[in-house]
């Protein structure tokens, strides 16, 4: 049931309550109250009217005191006092209309026996306020957990979203060709290198591929990953591509999602180091504290050359990814200065034994 | 001397060793092409157009500093014709064929490369490309320049359009002004200024285009002209168009 169908529902049973209302009502104003039946209709129907009047406005009553939100007893006072009141208005309102059914209908008794049955009425009316609040809260329960289960599935959507555009970049078009134009520049040059170079790639999309489907891998996956993601680089790039890794032993277990590095070293050689004559170099270090797993990427980088990356895809999709994971246990920092461009990764340290 | 016998100095410009190694040793099969330099990236293919005036340039477009863009804005370009070579680049692709310029996709074949070296040595170098116009084109829509590459002699200046505060023209050139320093660049203002983001720089001159940012006040000047006076104390005339559309972008930003 979506939302406009559960507003349906409510209108709908506003509807068949009134309707019962009006027949309960009457009937009992007849058998039970010995009314005369056309004054028991005149009364009924406009005063199932109005009760249904007060159990729409018991909604308002109970939006503006959701359950769970305030003290039970302030929510129950609250109830109790706008029931009263508005349990007042009905009964009053009935009994102007006894007196003009006794004048309009030229009946003299009816307003007699109405005052007689006043306290049934004020019964009757209380009880059905109650009811209406019931309702209500029962269909606001509804419509919250509706609603929740919509929130959690945009979330997986989002989440499954990401993991896609994640891993449709990593398979990045110019890195592809690049890689082409360099093994058909070695077939003639040197055929051995070439071989080499058509393995590292097919190793990489092999990995790339592999990766994608699981939720976790360990960091040293990942790093094997990187390392023929380096290998075919350093083959474009000769000299001008350096790498150094820091990666402490007890982080090599630790469980990330796959490919989520891959993308900060396409950026470090796309816009760092591609971007500088000279070249430069790329630093990996990862380190646990506790139980916080923290990865820092960083590569030299020319201010000068290419405009900040701070708000570039590739950062984005991995911020996103981290949060579909560890939500805010998760923290991404990009900064530059002096020539360096650092990316950070803080969350959580799992490892398979842990999870 | 027939287009056969005639000897072709190329030059050839890439970042990558292999990717040169690839061009060269396919023109290896060519005697009539003289690879007169091979060159690592931009600044050095300035250079080495102005010292070889090559007849063939096969240029890369993603390079460091200087994109191939850069180059060919740079370097003189009558009598010069352009192979660009280029990895998969979708905006670029498509102004090399709004614009008619020979290109190369890596990897290519030895086919396509020699249909491509046949065609720009027949029908030799074609109308000077308007290199300004090529890049332009090569920008996704709503992306403009960020910087500016200018030639001062034989150095190569980068001005970031942060960094400029206006320009003028001067017949075929416009004059730069940054940071208290001129620069002069064979392009036409209109072409600059279509380079320039609309919501940064505002053309208030005939012959003038000033960074918003850097304009202070703006007085009356005689009758019915008025002057824009910037940050620097430096007067620039204001035309009546001109005046509307500075009005009307700083009421945008207002």
């Amino acid at each position: 049931m979506d939302r406009a169908s559960i507003g349906k529902t409510a209108w709908l049973a506003l509807v068949t309550a009134g309707l019962l209302f009006a027949l309960i009502l009457g009937t009992l104003l007849v058998t039970s109250w010995g009314m005369n039946w056309r004054a028991a209709v005149a009364l009924a129907v406009p005063m199932s009217a109005l009760a249904q009047g007060i159990a729409w406005a018991a909604r308002f009553t109970c939006r503006s005191n959701p359950l769970g939100r305030k003290e039970g007893w302030r929510i129950a006072l609250t109830h109790i006092v706008a029931g009263m009141v508005l349990d007042s208005l009905w009964v009053a309102t009935g009994r102007a209309l006894a007196q003009s059914i006794d004048s309009g209908l030229g009946m003299t008794n009816t307003y007699k026996q109405y005052v007689a049955l006043q306290s049934h009425l004020y019964g009757v009316g209380f009880s059905y306020y109650l009811l209406a609040v019931a309702f209500h809260y029962m269909l606001f329960a509804q419509q919250e957990s509706q609603a929740a289960q919509e929130r959690a599935l945009e979330s997986t959507m989002r989440a499954r979203e990401a993991e896609l555009s994640a891993l449709k970049a990593q398979i990045n078009p110019h890195f592809l060709y690049n890689s082409l134009n360099s093994i058909s520049a070695l077939t003639s040059i040197d055929p051995a290198r070439a071989r080499d170079m058509c393995v590292a790639l097919a190793d990489f999309l092999r990995l790339t591929l592999g990766m994608g489907e699981k939720a976790v891998i360990p960091l040293c996956d990942e790093l094997a990953l990187l390392d023929k993601y380096c290998a075919i680089e350093k083959v474009r790039f000769g000299d001008r591509l350096t790498l150094q890794e820091d990666v402490t032993e007890e982080t090599k277990e630790c469980l990330l999602p796959p490919l989520l590095l891959q993308p900060l070293f396409e950026n470090a050689v796309v816009h760092g180091i591609a971007q500088m004559p000279e070249g430069g170099w790329i630093r990996l270090q990862a380190a646990r504290n506790g139980d916080r797993l923290s990865v820092t990427v960083e590569n030299s980088w020319d201010p000068e050359a290419g405009g900040s990356r701070k708000n570039g895809v590739g950062l984005k999709n991995v911020q996103r990814r981290l949060e579909a994971r560890y939500g805010n246990q998760a923290q991404l920092q990009a900064n530059a200065e002096d020539n360096v461009f650092r990316v950070r990764l803080q969350f959580p340290a799992e490892t398979e034994t842990s999870k | 001397m027939s287009a056969a016998e005639k000897k072709w100095k190329a030059l050839i410009v890439d970042d990558e060793e292999l990717a040169r190694k690839l061009l060269r040793e396919m023109l290896s099969s060519h005697p009539e092409i003289e690879i007169a330099a091979e060159c690592g990236n931009g600044m050095e293919a300035v250079k080495a157009a102005a010292e070889h005036k090559p007849d063939l340039l096969f240029l890369d477009v993603q390079m460091p500093k200087l994109t191939g863009f850069d180059v060919l804005e740079l370097i003189e370009r009558e009598g010069v014709a352009v192979i660009f070579v280029t990895a998969y680049d979708q905006y670029a692709m498509k102004a090399f064929d709004v614009h008619a310029v020979d290109y190369l996709l890596k990897p290519f074949s030895r086919e396509r490369f020699e249909a491509a070296l046949e065609r720009a040595k027949s029908q030799g170098p074609k109308r000077a490309l308007d290199a300004s116009e090529l890049s332009a084109a090569a920008r996704p829509a709503g992306q403009f320049a960020e910087r500016i590459v200018v030639k001062d002699g034989t150095k190569v200046t980068l001005i970031p359009v942060s960094k400029l505060d206006y320009a003028e023209a001067l017949d075929d050139y416009v004059s730069l002004a940054s940071e208290g320093k001129k620069h002069l660049k064979q392009q036409t203002i209109s072409g600059l200024e279509m380079a320039l983001d609309p919501a940064l720089f505002v053309r208030i001159h005939r012959s003038y285009v000033v960074n918003l940012e850097r304009v202070a006040r703006i007085e009356p000047y005689g009758k019915d002209s008025k002057v824009a006076i910037l940050t620097n104390g430096v007067k620039l005339p204001v035309s009546r168009a001109g005046f509307t559309r500075l009005k009307k972008l700083l009421d945008e930003k207002a």
